[in-house]
């Protein structure tokens, strides 16, 4: 016993180190299954406030380029009121079914392979897992935690995310997912080898889940190739949004979301 | 005794304030990012209660996980490089180490940037791995410690220079 004691006695330094690098360790691996990370994330309180603080320093910086943007969206919602004859306008009304709430990004990381943005929207706005993120250009993610005043968006720039979407024209799909490889470009797999695509297409999201109503834009298709077996399609999309530079998102509300849960649980 | 402490904690809070809303902000030449933070623990004085050295270098990672989101891998990588200091410590300075007599500010450069060199890539090493955790994503473990670690190496030098006092 006196020895034991002993030994553990001489030997402290490296017990505690091993001790806490085998936490440390756990906290990673968690971190890396979606879903799992429990307390260390930055929809914290602390550390949403301390980046809510700063972000609105550096909103001065951006305002010109934020004034653009808006001008810019509104410029295209004036001339769809005016061009009521235009389909895409009726597609994605959002009266009734699905509801937006403003958010203002408090931090953004896109040079990893799992990114993740926090909001300074949480539970007190009626914020939870799963709602869907997009910005004046087209979608951002999909948010994964939530605290009472902030929230955390998995970005579609995460190898973890997978986002139902499909060719604009023939109405395709696919799953959107990330390689990791450039933050402008993103994959949309397992589209069956029968569609016909061409470069510059359109893809938007396909509806089918119940995060995103259908069409909201993607981007464009920047080259396609045949997966391995040569029965699917891989697409390489650009974005229409610029992921390094979000600040206005707006948080989809889809006021049937949990009736259509206990309906289809499944809902990846 | 107690402005070391006070010194240190400063430095501490500095340190991870300029780590989260500087450093990781920065876009420079696409997927470079410093990890200055670790200054901290390159300048903890050297005599010290090590376990809790190691426990302050384990709290400091944790904390900039909580704002970058990497889970527990700074964690993990720093309190790597606080176990394994002495030992480069004691390579890179050699008798002065022996005699718990080394002044960061006054020592010649050539050890010094051997020191930061390897605490920053042993740090870098683990904390991409961890981050990255792919293993067949090796090259791209290589290349982002690689060229992280000549930034951040870079930067603490800079900043140890430009902010150290003379003593007499």
């Amino acid at each position: 016993m006196q020895q034991l004691l002993n030994f553990f006695f001489k030997n402290r330094t490296t017990i505690l180190f091993l001790i806490l690098f085998l936490i440390a360790f756990t906290l990673t691996t968690q971190a890396h299954d979606y879903h799992k990370a429990k307390f260390i994330n930055s929809a914290n309180q602390m550390s949403g406030r301390i980046h809510g603080i700063f972000a609105k320093i550096g909103d001065y910086f951006y305002l010109k380029e934020e004034n653009a943007l808006l001008l810019e969206e509104n410029n295209r919602l004036k001339s769809r009121v005016f061009n009521p004859q235009n389909k895409q306008f009726e597609n994605i009304s959002t009266e009734e079914k699905f509801q937006l709430i403003p958010a203002l990004v408090n931090k953004n990381s896109y040079r990893y392979l799992d990114n993740y943005i926090t909001i300074d929207k949480g539970e007190q706005d009626r914020i939870k897992e799963d709602f869907g993120v997009i910005s004046t250009k087209g979608i951002v993610g999909i948010i994964d935690k939530t605290s009472a005043k902030y929230a955390r968006v998995l970005s579609i720039l995460n190898t973890k995310s997978k986002i139902n979407a499909k060719l604009k024209q023939s109405n395709h799909f696919g799953t959107l997912g990330w390689d990791g490889v450039h933050h402008n470009i993103v994959q949309l797999n397992d589209v069956q080898d029968l569609a016909a695509i061409s470069v510059g297409d359109t893809i938007v999201t396909s509806g089918f889940s119940y995060t995103f109503p259908e069409n909201i834009p993607i981007g464009a298709v920047e080259s396609y190739q045949l997966n391995d077996t040569k029965d699917l399609y891989i697409i390489n999309v650009r974005l229409f949004n610029d992921m390094t530079n979000l600040r206005h998102v707006h948080v989809i509300n889809n006021l049937d979301f949990e009736e259509l849960q206990t309906l289809n649980p499944i809902n990846e | 005794m107690n402005s070391m402490l006070f010194s240190n904690t400063v430095r501490f809070v500095v340190l991870v304030l300029l780590q989260v809303l500087i450093c990781n902000q920065m876009n420079f030449l696409g997927s470079m990012d410093p990890y200055i933070y670790i200054l901290f623990i390159l300048l903890y004085p050297v005599k010290n209660n090590r376990l809790s050295f190691i426990f302050v270098s384990f709290c400091l990672g944790l904390l900039i996980d909580l704002f970058l989101d990497s889970g527990g891998a700074h964690a993990a990588a720093c309190v790597t490089i606080a176990y394994i200091r002495p030992i480069f410590l004691k390579s890179s300075f050699g008798a002065a180490y022996e005699y718990q007599a080394i002044k960061f500010n006054d020592s010649d450069l050539l050890p010094r940037i051997v020191y930061f060199a390897m605490m920053i890539l042993v740090h870098h090493f683990v904390l991409f791995i961890l981050i990255i955790f792919d293993n067949s994503k090796a090259g791209l473990v290589v290349s982002r410690v690689l060229s992280s670690a000549l930034f951040t190496l870079f930067l603490a030098l800079t900043l140890q220079t430009l902010f150290s006092r003379k003593e007499k």
